[in-house]
């Protein structure tokens, strides 16, 4: 499928095809290319086609179908649909059946979206690869061989694969802009706050975002404005009126302010480097006036960001105890030892890590070294970027310091994995939208993402010098 | 050494996770070196630094109330649908008070 909203949309309007022809041929194109990639871990077939039939009932009826009217949509599985197992590609849910939808899931069903399927990804969120989950890794459809980022890695891939028009995904550090972009597509993550987390499953609270991914930066802008806006189930969704994103997209730039911060340039691998430097070339081409920034705090945002999502976490998982959710360890005994029991089997090791990180620095003694130190770096981070976004409108760099690596090639050393989401992981303790846009590819071939991050609730000038920039880029 | 196997195993025990002595050993490393690079904040003097504890302060935007009036609830069928072990509307667990 290499098709968009607006040509679904024609095809629907113009009668050329049904929703329901759309959705059934979507769903038979995804089932057949998903062992290529292990992308999908459930599909939707009845949902996707009661959905396509309402599209095709409002049009037959003269009615507006909907901005995403027969979109074939696929949604992270970490992200709930009501009726549709949803496993957070963890062992601890793998037959958990949700009781309810999460607002952007039924935001994008009222706009005429069709969920056809959930993806992988690491489990519960957790890891930059997408070798975490239990139900076996995603493999980057740009190379079979290399991993498609994470933790969104399915999501990336079923855009990037074509086995779907648009993809949910959620960021907690990265997840959605590394994955974008190791498999060359686009992935956002709005403003904290700006899409309501209600029914996305909690990692790290404060942290948490969901966000789209698609092919073109105009389709995340209309699947963003579907998503966002104030929820009453979420208290920390925000009330700010949500713009018109599209509207703004002339792809005129000429005289926006972007900066460049210094720090997001050590440590880069070269290749990656050029790409983004030949970025910053097409911008001031375009007519932007770059300036070289910084942000002094980027080389503590790791670690900073490490305490406080592993220490929410740890609060977060707790929950999943043997009573509620599904799994129980068979073995009997105390109460104490069935919830260690169903735990110890439910969880696989990087959950396990980072639960124990969590609980080590929240617990009697460590509080003030790890987790209010943490709290008091972040707010310093978040000033870098205030201070930033007094001078220019824009920021762009990189997304990841390298292209998607081999599967397998970095699973032994957690540190080096967790070092590599530094130019990701900024944005998210400061809550700025950030972005990856497809900026080119290596001599191999693989897809590299130049980030644009904008100020609080400014998504428009982040889509902006986005749109701009894929408008001129050869990708 | 950040941390020892000693202090894993009491960690373990407050995160009620079960690990073998095989898992104490890969954690206890995997979480030194981790701390370790997490040390590194202690470089920078944060002692007239506020915490961030919310993201976003704007408290007519986030302190919001919903309205109270009834809504209809989750129902007791759907709430214990994914429940491991129920019974007569009610999760079930092993017994806690010894007779």
């Amino acid at each position: 499928m290499t098709s968009t909203i607006d040509s679904i949309r024609a095809v629907l309007l113009g009668k050329k095809r049904s929703a329901e022809e759309i959705a059934r041929e979507a769903l038979k194109f995804a089932e057949a290319e998903n062992p290529k990639t292990n992308a999908y871990l459930t599909f939707a077939p009845e949902r996707a086609l009661n959905a396509a039939r309402a599209v095709d009932q409002k049009i037959a009826a003269g009615e507006d179908p909907g901005p995403l009217a027969g979109v074939p949509i696929a949604v992270k599985d970490v992200i709930l649909t009501r009726g549709l197992r949803t496993t957070c590609a963890s062992r601890m849910l793998e037959n958990y059946v949700p009781p309810y939808d999460a607002t952007a899931v039924i935001r994008i069903e009222q706009a005429g979206g069709v969920i056809i399927g959930k993806t992988n990804c690491d489990e519960f969120a957790m890891g930059s690869s997408n070798e975490n989950s239990a139900f076996g890794p995603v493999r980057n459809p740009v190379a079979l061989d290399r991993v498609p980022g994470g933790s969104s890695g399915g999501s990336a891939a079923v855009v990037a694969q074509g086995t779907a028009v648009l993809s949910l995904g959620s960021d907690t550090g990265g997840s959605i802009r590394q994955p974008a972009s190791f498999c060359g597509v686009t992935g956002v993550t709005p403003t904290y706050g700006r899409v309501s987390r209600y029914g996305l499953t909690a990692f790290a609270s404060s942290l948490d975002h969901i966000g789209p991914f698609s092919r073109t930066v105009r389709d995340s802008a209309r699947l963003l404005q579907v998503m966002a806006g104030r929820d009453e189930m979420d208290s920390t969704s925000a009330s700010a009126p949500v713009l018109d994103y599209v509207a703004t997209l002339d792809g005129n730039v000429r005289g926006m302010k972007i900066g460049v911060p210094r720090d997001f340039f050590d440590g880069l691998a070269s290749e990656t480097g050029d790409v983004i430097q030949a970025a910053i070339q097409a911008l001031q081409k375009l007519g932007c006036e770059i300036r070289e920034i910084r942000l002094p705090h980027t080389a503590y945002a790791v670690g900073c960001y490490y305490i406080i999502c592993t220490a929410e976490a740890s609060s977060n998982l707790a929950r999943y105890d043997g009573v509620r959710y599904t799994r129980r360890a068979e073995a009997s005994g105390t109460l104490q030892e069935m919830y260690r029991q169903t735990r110890d089997e439910g969880f696989g090791p990087e959950c396990k890590r980072r639960i124990m990180l969590g609980t080590y620095v929240l617990s009697s003694g460590y509080y003030d070294a790890y987790y209010l130190k943490a709290q008091k770096v972040r707010a310093l981070v978040a000033r870098d970027y205030a201070q930033a976004f007094e001078q220019v409108d824009a920021i762009v760099g990189p997304v990841s310091p390298f292209p998607a690596f081999k599967l397998g090639e970095k699973v032994d050393d957690p540190t080096a994995m967790y070092l590599s989401d530094i130019y990701t992981v900024t944005g998210s303790l400061a809550g700025i939208p950030c972005m990856s846009v497809p900026a080119g590819k290596t001599k191999e071939g693989l897809p590299v993402g130049l980030q644009v991050l904008a100020n609080h609730f400014n998504e428009t000038a982040m889509f902006r010098v986005a749109d701009a920039f894929e408008k001129v880029s050869t990708n | 050494m950040k941390i020892t196997d000693q202090e894993v195993r009491r960690v373990a025990e407050l995160a009620n996770l079960a690990l073998t002595e095989e898992e104490i050993v890969r954690m206890t490393q995997d979480m030194d070196g981790i701390l370790t690079h997490i040390g590194k904040l202690s470089e920078l003097d944060t002692s007239h630094v506020e915490p961030m504890s919310q993201v976003l302060f704007d408290a007519e935007e986030t302190a919001t109330l919903r309205v109270d009036v009834e809504r209809k609830p989750l129902g007791n069928a759907d709430a214990l649908a994914n429940a491991p072990v129920a019974g007569q509307g009610y999760f079930k667990v092993p017994r806690v008070i010894e007779k």
